[in-house]
């Protein structure tokens, strides 16, 4: 299955594209996927960055389970305001 | 109204779209871009985000808020992009009937934008710059 990974911030900046599709193997957790990313991207690993995780716009933890065409977003730590 | 928008925030409209006969009270809150940050001085802010899903979580904030207290109507809306120093990066106006219920849901608003909108602020300052909340960056000059 594929899903869609979209980059922001400083996320977006070390990988160096805002948004990129991804071939995973069924049953993958977000935590899988952002395992193969590191591997892909090796400067996604921002030492002592806390992220959280959303997949089709809702907050998820990292055991969530993808499907077919999620879009997952890796979110580093907020700072509107 | 709970947008994300790159154009100036216009706090008539807001204070317009939140306005009701049966409210006694508006309150709004304005969160506005300053020259300094931790010692550093600041040239200029840029805020990203990831708009749909900040709209959701923004629209998610006033529902919170409406069970919290009763609240006539709600509008927050957060600037984008580049923002000069002094200018709006955040407003947020709520009416209600008595003044207690529009003071204590602006306060929550604010605070809940920082902890779960996906929102970030690029800070520009002298010498470098740096994505607010993360513990990179370019190095501080001096520091």
């Amino acid at each position: 299955m594929k899903v869609r990974i979209k980059f922001f911030a400083i996320l977006r900046e070390r990988a160096g594209t805002g948004e990129v599709s991804k071939e995973i193997a069924n049953g993958s957790t977000v935590a899988d996927l952002w395992r193969q990313l590191q591997r892909d991207y090796p400067k996604l690993d921002v030492p002592g960055i806390r992220l959280l995780y959303a997949v089709n716009k809702d907050y998820v933890g990292l055991d969530h389970k993808l499907n077919d065409d999620d879009e997952v977003v890796f979110v580093p730590p907020v700072s509107g305001g | 109204m709970f947008r994300v928008t790159n154009q100036p925030i216009d706090l008539d409209e807001l204070v317009r779209y939140v306005s009701d006969p049966e409210a006694g009270a508006i309150a709004t809150f304005i969160g506005t871009t300053r020259n300094h940050n931790e010692g550093r001085k600041v040239i200029a802010l840029d805020y990203e985000a990831y708009p749909e899903m900040a709209e959701k979580e923004l629209a998610r904030i006033g529902a919170d808020a409406n069970k919290q207290w009763p609240l006539c109507r709600m509008a927050i809306v957060h600037r984008l992009g580049p923002v000069q120093i002094g200018d709006a990066s955040v407003i947020i106006a709520v009416s209600s009937a008595h003044r207690d219920a529009a003071f204590a849901a602006s306060r929550f608003a604010i605070e809940e934008i920082k902890k779960t909108v996906p929102i970030w602020k690029k800070e520009v300052f002298e010498g470098g710059e740096v994505w607010i909340g993360t513990q990179t960056g370019q190095p501080l000059p001096d520091r």
